[in-house]
């Protein structure tokens, strides 16, 4: 069988809503899209410990430092389920973490945004992990196994993580009027870029059309982003919470929210690596790995010397 | 370049005794005892596992996809082997 010949049966596999597993025969197209958003979505994870991570230390409560603590920890081993699913590509752990740290592989924008306020702890979990469920639900039903897999497990924690951020924000607006301030002013920064999450509309999203043919994307970032408006506007209500956004309103007739513009020239700024952490998040993440290195050294002679057969050569 | 992570072991968890081991992903670690805990950390933060195996991915063997046909060939034409390729007229097996 020639490669053409392969490449019809699989997207008639595709096509018949049939699994990819690691093994199975892929174009190498496939396989290089796959590495560049699972490794990003890896990265995304990894590089989003750090804007809570400021915020394990000054917790308002025990409870509360327990819980950040614990969503936390998630995001880590969520990094690392898809780091897993990635290397069944074919490639390491350590070329993907390579990537990120000399700056070659991209991850989430929302993570380049500061965290001012404990208020952001509530929006990050309410906004962000929203919408990263919505994105991830969709992801569940990808056509590659083993990275719809890492999906199932991580969008069973990650409804942790939802609720918790709602409940910090409702619990400040139950609070002072400068409770009530902070939550908003959380809010009000970070309802736009929870919106860039999705990406570039579909008619400006380069990879789209073969990532939807391929069921990789099972549906548009339009729709996705539609999907998370329509959940989250009655939750802001909900507490009396407004989203910064004058042009949002419910359409009767498609039964959808309408909104206004997104500022797109914002965003791209953002990947280009011109948002306000783009250069510390790198920072911290190469600090983190050099300062670790003795530990990986260390333990890999303790290895080779009580277990010296299960040390790779 | 520090290091390496170590190798990749693969991870296999019992959520309770009387159920099968499932494959839950994999870890890198340096050796036998940091790739249990480190499967423990990443695999079951919530109770999944009561039991875990972890093996080096290299000591694993696959059937390969491509011989999939001519591999699983033997069973396909032995209907006899189900229990309604017999006929039992009247009977109860219930």
């Amino acid at each position: 069988m020639n490669d053409q010949e392969r490449e019809k049966q699989f997207e008639e596999k595709i096509a018949k809503g049939e699994i990819i597993e690691a093994k199975d025969w892929m174009p190498e197209r496939y396989r290089k899209q796959l590495i560049r958003m699972m490794s990003q979505h890896a990265h995304s994870e990894v590089v989003g410990m750090l804007p809570e991570g400021n915020w394990i230390t000054r917790a308002p409560s025990l409870r509360r430092k327990a819980v950040l603590l614990a969503k936390v920890q998630d995001e880590g081993g969520h990094g690392l389920y898809i780091y897993s699913g990635t290397e069944t590509l074919n490639i390491s752990r350590d070329e993907l973490i390579n990537d990120l740290l000399t700056g070659k592989a991209k991850y989430s924008s929302i993570f380049n945004y500061p965290t001012l306020s404990w208020a952001d702890m509530g929006s990050i979990g309410w906004l962000v992990d929203g919408a990263a469920i919505i994105n991830q639900t969709a992801l569940a039903k990808c056509s590659y196994g083993p990275y719809a897999r890492a999906m199932v497990r991580i969008c069973k924690e990650e409804n942790f993580h939802h609720k918790q951020g709602y409940e910090i924000l409702a619990t400040l607006m139950k609070g002072t009027k400068e409770q009530k301030q902070m939550a908003q002013d959380s809010v009000n920064r970070w309802w736009w870029p929870s919106l860039m999450m999705f990406g570039p509309s579909d008619n400006d999203s380069p990879n789209s059309a073969e990532l939807m043919r391929w069921k990789v994307k099972r549906y548009s970032n339009d729709e996705l982003r539609q999907r998370f408006i329509d959940r989250t506007v009655p939750q802001a209500e909900n507490i009396g919470l407004t989203l910064p956004d004058p042009n949002l309103k419910f359409n009767e007739t498609t039964k959808h929210y309408e909104h206004g513009e997104i500022n797109w020239e914002e965003f791209f700024n953002v990947i280009k690596g011109n948002g306000i952490c783009n250069k510390e998040r790198l920072e911290t993440r190469q600090d983190a790995h050099n300062n670790g290195a003795w530990v990986r050294e260390a333990s890999e002679a303790y290895a080779a010397k009580h277990e010296p057969k299960f040390v790779a050569a | 370049m520090s290091a390496s992570q170590g190798p990749l072991w693969e991870v296999f968890t019992q959520k309770k005794s009387g159920l099968p081991f499932e494959h839950a992903g994999s870890v890198h670690a340096p050796d036998r005892e940091m790739a249990l805990q480190n499967a423990r950390d990443v695999y079951s933060r919530r109770n999944e596992a009561t039991c875990i195996w972890v093996v080096l991915s290299d000591n694993i063997v696959s059937s390969s996809p491509e011989d999939v046909s001519s591999f699983f060939d033997p069973s396909n034409d032995k209907i006899y082997r189900h229990p309604n390729f017999y006929k039992t007229p009247g009977a109860n097996f219930e």
